[in-house]
């Protein structure tokens, strides 16, 4: 007989996700749906207004990766305007976006999963978080918080604010960087080192702890999207889109962000807010696929960074071909990291970087425009269309946690394969469950909410509505 | 002063905003362990705990009200709560949330999942809470005890208003931070 299992938040207050699992009539798992609870409407509310208004406008979808947002926005912009933006207005918005993606990594690394990697999945929940790991093991826990302070900081000396800057424009950047606030930034870049340095050290001793983990995490074939750099190095700003398979032939290379919609679509379930990208060619859900750190790793050939080159080399080794394991996506966030540092250190020392020419401008020259740019999470396309009068008709957002929604989905199909026999929902299903979802580090206050643990009941139900069985965490 | 013979207990809570709050929460750094041994986060997204306790001292909430989700929230929220703050422009106001409101539900949920669309196209509606007709601040639906503006408000002005209410004071909000902070 055939049955739905429901993972709801009936508890209430911090629910924005929802699993539900079904079994076949030999009573294995054969679906399983992750469900997104909440939807804001910026690809609506964004019409009439001035598309120079978007890229702050659009900062606003997300508190943890609004650099990204302005990012990508202001690339949509500059396509309307047809323009290139001055070379040094393009290397601090490069250091930028390096500057949010520690930061944000440092967040998923040490504030949420680090305390299941320090603590272990089944650790005391009193202790499950930021505070708990820096009383057991505070310098772990000093790093991860001092890595976190020097993303934000930077953000905040280049963009006077750390969430929510208004310094990204259509055309530039506002102001040009001063030598003072540079040499703040390079005096910053040692601790920095020090703190990712003692980070992969610790995880690399930590790891073979969580190989089942590893194993069984979303650890599947399937394509792998990102940005590389002209020479197939990693690139988080300024670089072109490429596609490969699970065996890592490149599908699609050299796209630009105005040709995204050539080769992806976006699919609805009636069960999430969140919707489900795919390739066009393979069709939905074949053609699903995973970005951010993981991908990004698989893409590129080498990091372009010397520090970054050798972490990547030896994480290459983990398999023949792309890492397949979902759960490597925390060690490719070091590495990220790792090679932001440089790439920051790189960029103020050089001496154009305090170039005055920082913003150019120009009006509307194009009606229709798209800019990508490498989230923390993964690949984020704006694409906007205008009147003439520059006011927006419309637009449509690729977030990069939606474009792993279908992986997160089958990763909770995994764990459930796992961990749910017959009637009976075993043990480590919770914890699991929130652990493989965490390690995408969905940014669901992208579409949604919750960046933190799931309050989560899971109900075995029979196809008549009997309860055969419940899990409840709370 | 009597003796403090328990920690107060603070809640953080997210409704309807982008996680700034939050996250500018966050970036007191290290001052936030100072802080933490001297209050319990007895909820929040930050922690473990899934259970909105019986009782909370201060609950500091970020977001508006959009959906019946939230709204069912909210109540719960003040029902439980002895002190509530709305932190942030758009619990103070609806902010980027309520720009919706002039468009309506239906039309937010048509563009995103009937026109942005190249497979299946549907309004989601299973397990997915339904959409307020309006996005309003968290004042139109419970009584607030505080408003901290800004968008977000800054790390320095959690700091220094968690730090005056734990000892007692009534932090200066005006001279702190402002609307569009």
């Amino acid at each position: 007989m055939s049955q739905t299992i429901t993972i709801d938040p009936v508890t209430r207050l911090e629910g924005h996700g929802k699993i539900t699992l079904k079994t076949n009539d030999l009573g294995e798992v054969s679906e399983a749906y992750f469900s997104v609870t909440q939807v804001r409407g910026f690809e609506k509310f964004c019409e009439g207004r001035p598309y120079y208004e978007m890229p702050s406008l659009m900062a606003r979808i997300c508190g943890i990766c609004p650099v990204s947002h302005l990012i990508a926005s202001a690339k949509a912009c500059e396509a309307i305007m047809s323009i290139q933006i001055p070379p040094t207005a393009a290397k601090l918005r490069r250091a930028l976006n390096m500057a949010q993606t520690i930061q944000s990594h440092a967040l998923s690394f040490f504030y949420l999963a680090s305390p299941d990697l320090l603590l272990g999945m089944d650790a005391d929940p009193v202790d499950r978080n930021i505070f708990g790991v820096a009383k057991a093991d505070a310098k772990l826990g000093l790093a991860g918080i001092g890595l976190r302070r020097f993303g934000q900081h930077m953000i905040e000396l280049l963009g006077r604010k750390r969430i929510h800057p208004g310094w990204v424009v259509p055309g530039g950047v506002t102001e040009p960087l001063d030598s003072a606030k540079r040499d703040e930034i390079l005096g910053m870049i040692p601790e920095a080192y020090a703190n990712v340095r003692l980070a992969l050290d610790w995880y690399k001793g930590i790891v073979d702890r969580f190989r089942d983990e590893a194993d069984h995490f979303a650890n599947f074939p399937g394509a792998f999207l990102g940005m590389v750099s002209d020479d197939d190095g990693l690139e988080f700003t300024d670089g072109k889109l490429r596609l490969i398979d699970a065996e890592g032939k490149i599908l699609l290379d050299g796209l630009e962000a105005a040709q995204f919609d050539d080769h992806f679509g976006e699919a609805v379930e009636p069960f999430s807010y969140m919707k489900f990208p795919y390739y066009k060619p393979l069709g939905y859900p074949d053609g699903a696929y995973r970005v951010g750190p993981l991908a990004r790793l698989n893409i590129a050939s080498h990091a372009g960074t010397a520090l970054a080159d050798i972490e990547l080399k030896e994480f290459k080794q983990l398999a023949k071909g792309p890492v397949l394991g979902s759960f490597y996506y925390h060690h490719a966030r070091l590495i990220d990291i790792l090679h932001g540092i440089e790439v920051i250190e790189q960029i103020m020392s050089d001496p154009s970087i305090l170039d005055k020419h920082v913003r150019a401008t120009a009006g509307v020259n194009r009606l229709e425009g798209s800019g990508v740019a490498e989230a923390p999470r993964g690949t984020l396309v704006h694409h906007y269309k205008v009147n003439e009068n520059g006011q927006m008709l419309w637009a449509n957002l690729v977030i990069a946690t939606g474009q792993n929604n279908n992986a997160m989905n089958r990763g909770v199909l995994q764990t459930a394969q796992r961990y749910v026999k017959g009637d009976k929902i075993a043990d480590g299903m919770l914890n699991r469950v929130e652990a493989v979802i965490r390690t995408f580090d969905p940014c669901l206050s992208c579409s949604t909410h919750a960046f933190g643990q799931m309050p989560l009941s899971i109900e075995l139900l029979a196809q008549d509505g009997t309860r055969l069985d419940e899990v409840r965490r709370g | 002063m009597s003796e403090v013979i328990s920690k107060i207990k603070v809640a953080t809570v997210w409704l309807d905003g982008c996680s700034g709050c939050h996250m500018s929460f966050l970036d007191m750094d290290e001052r936030l362990l100072e802080l933490g041994s001297q209050f319990d986060l007895v909820y929040s997204p930050l922690v473990d705990f899934k259970v909105y306790p019986e009782s909370v001292d201060v609950a500091l909430v970020e977001g508006a009200i959009s959906s019946v989700e939230d709204e069912h929230k909210i109540h719960h929220i003040r029902k439980h709560t002895n002190f509530l703050i709305a932190m942030g422009d758009c619990a103070v106001t609806g902010n980027v949330p309520s720009m919706r409101n002039p468009f309506g539900p239906d039309e937010i949920l048509d563009r995103a999942y009937q026109e942005n669309v190249s497979l299946q196209a549907q309004i989601p509606c299973v397990i997915v809470p339904a959409l307020l007709e309006t996005v309003r601040p968290v004042h139109e639906f419970v009584k607030v005890d505080m408003y901290l503006p800004g968008c977000p408000p800054s790390a320095d002005t959690f700091y220094t208003v968690l730090s005056d209410l734990l000892a007692g004071r009534t932090p200066d909000i005006a001279s702190l931070t402002r609307f569009g902070a």
